[in-house]
C-alpha cells in the first residue's frame, strides 16, 4: 500500500497557503492578528464606501435591504423553506445509491458487459447535458399530461425525480474518480485472495473509494439543496417560489434575501463540517502512515 | 406577465368624482413632459403579449404572440390613446420589452411607462410611480368541463379544491384571503405553465382576471369554463394602471391623460371594443 507516498505528499498539501496562515505559527502572533485585522478593516471599509455613496445606493438599499420587508417576509419563506428540506433530504438518498449503481455499473470489466458500460456512459453525459429546469418542466408538466391514472400528478414527487436522475449523473461521476483511484494491485490482491469480483468491489474497492470521495459528494449535496429552488417553477411553493410571490406583491427585492439566508444557513455549516472531515482524514493517514 | 390586484369595479360615483377633478387642458409641451428619448414615446410591456390586452395575432420574430405596435388590444390601444394626448403621433411610440420583474427594479428605467395589467397596491407605490387606473377588473376562476370543481356554485365551495395562480397577479393574494383554501395553492411563473397544470388537471381551479379568463377558455383551454367572476368585496379597491419611474415628471402628464381619456368616454369606448366580450359571467357569492 502507497503508505509513504501518501503520506509525504499530505505534507506538502500542509504547506499550502490556509485561511489562518501566519496566525497560529511563525512570528509573533500577535503581530500577525494585528496585520490581518488592520487589513480586514481596510477592505471592508472601502467595499461598504464605494457601495454607499454610490448614486443609486438609497434605492438599491430601500429594495434589496430593507429590515422590515426582511421581517415581515421571512416567516412565510422560513414556513416555505421546510419544503426544500424535505426535497433535498429525500431526493439524496436516492442519489447516494442510484448514482453508486451507475458507477460500478460503468465500472464492469470485459465485452460482456459493454452495453451496461455504454449505458451508464450515456445516461451520465445526457443528463449533465441537459438544462435541470428542462428535466424538471419535461416531467413535472408532461409526465401528468399523459393522463395515466396511475402516474402521480403531484408537482414535488416529479421535481425529487427530476432532482434524483440530473445529480445521480453527476454523482455517479464522483463515484466513478473514487473507484478509479484505488490502486488495481488493491484489485488483484484481493482477486489472489479468492474474493470474488463482487466481493472485491464490496469489501476493498468501494469501501476506500467512497470515503475518498467524500468532500465532493457533499459539494454535489450543496449544488442540490440549491437546486431545489427550481421546483418551484412546476407550482410548488418552496423558499424561493414564496420569495418571488412576495417581491410581486410588494415591489420589494429584499425576500429573495430572506431566502439566500436560509439556504446560506444550511450549506456553510456543510461545507465546513466537510473541511473537518477532510481535515480529520489527513490527520489520521498521516498519523498511522497507511492510505485509507 | 400579468400583475393584477384584487378586482374591483370602481363605483360610477368615483368615475364621476375622478371626471370632475378632471384637469381640463392636456396640451403638454416636452419640456414639462420629459421622455427618455427625445421626440419619441418608449413604452414597455412584457413578451408575450396577450390577448385581449393585445391583439390582432400580429406576431413577429420578437413578439411572439401579438406585437404591441398594431394598437389592437385594449393595452395597445389606451396606451396609442395616451401617446396622443402627449403629442406623440403612431410613428413616434416605440414598444420595448419589459420583462415584470424588470419594471420595478432599481435603477434608471428604459421606458417612459410600462403597461401589463399591473394592478396598483401602496407597497408597490413605494418604489414606483403608479399612474391614475385605466382598468378596473374582477378575478374569475377556470376549471375544466366536466370536473367536481364545476358544480360548484359559491365562493365557499372552493376551499377544498387546489387552486393556482399566476405569479405576480394578485390572484394569488385573493385565493388566499378571500377563498382561504385547505391546500396550499399552487403558483406559476408564466401564463403557460398555468395554463398547462390546468390542462393536465395538477389544479382543479385557476383563478385569473375576467378578460383573461375569457382568453384561457376560448383559446387556450377549450375543455376549460369559466366558473364565475368573483364579487368585490372588503375594502381593498383594485386597479390597472401603468408604471413610470419613482417621481417621473411623465406621470402628471400621463394621468392628465388618462383622467381625459376617462372624461371623453375613449376608455370606455375602448373597453367596449376590446373586452365587451370579456364580462358576462355568473358571480360567485
Amino acid at each position: 500500500m502507497a503508505g509513504e507516498g501518501d503520506r509525504r505528499a499530505d505534507l506538502e498539501v500542509d504547506r499550502r497557503p490556509r485561511l489562518l496562515d501566519g496566525l497560529r505559527s511563525g512570528g509573533d502572533p500577535r503581530r500577525s492578528v494585528a496585520i490581518a485585522l488592520l487589513s480586514t478593516a481596510v477592505f471592508f471599509a472601502v467595499v461598504v464606501v464605494a457601495i454607499t455613496h454610490a448614486p443609486g445606493w438609497p434605492a438599491v438599499r430601500q429594495q434589496f435591504f430593507n429590515w422590515s420587508e426582511f421581517k415581515s417576509t421571512f416567516p412565510d419563506i422560513a414556513r416555505a423553506f421546510v419544503l426544500n428540506v424535505k426535497i433535498f433530504c429525500i431526493a439524496e438518498v436516492f442519489i447516494l445509491v442510484f448514482a453508486l449503481f451507475l458507477a460500478v455499473l460503468r465500472s464492469l470489466p470485459g465485452p460482456v458487459f459493454f452495453p451496461l458500460r455504454a449505458l451508464a456512459i450515456v445516461y451520465a453525459d445526457l443528463f449533465r447535458g441537459i438544462p435541470t429546469i428542462l428535466v424538471i418542466a419535461m416531467l413535472g408538466f408532461g409526465a401528468p399530461a399523459l393522463g395515466l391514472s396511475y402516474v402521480p400528478k403531484s408537482v414535488v414527487f416529479w421535481g425529487i425525480v427530476s432532482l434524483v436522475l440530473i445529480y445521480s449523473a453527476y454523482v455517479s461521476e464522483v463515484y466513478r474518480a473514487g473507484i478509479d483511484s484505488i490502486h488495481p494491485s488493491q484489485e488483484a490482491a484481493a482477486r489472489s485472495l479468492g474474493l470474488t469480483r463482487w466481493q472485491t468491489m464490496r469489501r476493498v474497492i468501494l469501501p476506500q473509494a467512497v470515503r475518498r470521495v467524500i468532500p465532493p459528494l457533499l459539494n454535489d449535496f450543496i449544488g442540490l439543496q440549491k437546486d431545489t429552488a427550481l421546483v418551484g417553477t412546476l407550482g410548488a411553493i418552496e423558499a424561493f417560489q414564496q420569495s418571488q410571490i412576495d417581491t410581486n406583491a410588494t415591489f420589494n427585492f429584499t425576500a429573495y434575501l430572506a431566502a439566500a439566508v436560509l439556504f446560506v444557513a444550511v450549506t456553510i455549516p456543510l461545507a465546513r463540517f466537510t473541511d473537518w472531515l477532510v481535515a480529520r482524514d489527513r490527520r489520521r493517514r498521516q498519523a498511522s502512515g497507511l492510505a485509507t | 406577465m400579468t400583475k393584477r390586484l384584487l378586482p374591483f369595479l370602481a363605483s360610477a360615483a368615483a368615475l364621476a368624482a375622478v371626471a370632475a377633478t378632471a384637469v381640463a387642458a392636456p396640451g403638454t409641451t416636452s419640456a414639462s413632459c420629459p421622455t427618455v428619448t427625445d421626440g419619441q414615446l418608449t413604452i414597455g410591456t412584457d413578451n408575450p403579449a396577450f390577448p385581449p390586452w393585445f391583439g390582432g395575432g400580429t406576431k413577429t420574430s420578437k413578439w411572439k404572440i401579438n406585437d404591441p405596435a398594431t394598437g389592437k388590444g385594449y393595452e395597445s390601444a389606451v396606451a396609442y390613446a395616451i401617446a396622443k394626448r402627449l403629442g406623440f403621433g403612431k410613428s413616434q411610440v416605440k414598444w420595448t420589452f419589459v420583462p415584470f420583474n424588470k419594471s420595478f427594479a432599481p435603477g434608471s428605467k428604459s421606458f417612459d411607462f410600462d403597461i401589463n395589467q399591473i394592478s396598483i397596491t401602496p407597497a408597490r407605490a413605494k418604489v414606483v410611480s403608479f399612474s391614475r387606473p385605466y382598468y378596473d377588473v374582477n378575478q374569475a376562476i377556470v376549471v375544466n368541463k366536466g370536473t367536481k370543481i364545476a358544480t360548484v356554485r359559491g365562493i365557499r365551495g372552493l376551499a377544498r379544491y387546489k387552486l393556482g395562480a399566476q405569479l405576480g397577479t394578485t390572484s394569488y393574494a385573493f385565493i388566499k384571503s378571500q377563498i382561504k383554501p385547505a391546500q396550499q395553492p399552487a403558483v406559476f411563473n408564466s401564463n403557460a405553465t398555468a395554463v398547462l397544470a390546468l390542462k393536465n388537471k395538477q389544479i382543479d381551479g385557476l383563478v385569473v382576471d375576467l378578460p383573461t379568463a375569457f382568453f384561457v377558455t376560448a383559446v387556450q383551454v377549450p375543455n376549460g369554463k369559466i366558473l364565475g367572476q368573483f364579487e368585490n368585496k372588503g375594502k381593498t379597491t383594485d386597479h390597472f394602471g401603468v408604471v413610470l419611474a419613482k417621481g417621473s415628471p411623465l406621470t402628471a402628464c400621463v394621468n392628465r391623460a388618462i383622467t381625459s381619456l376617462r372624461a371623453n368616454g375613449t376608455l370606455k369606448r375602448l373597453q367596449q371594443l376590446w373586452l365587451a366580450k370579456a364580462t358576462g359571467a355568473p358571480i360567485l357569492k
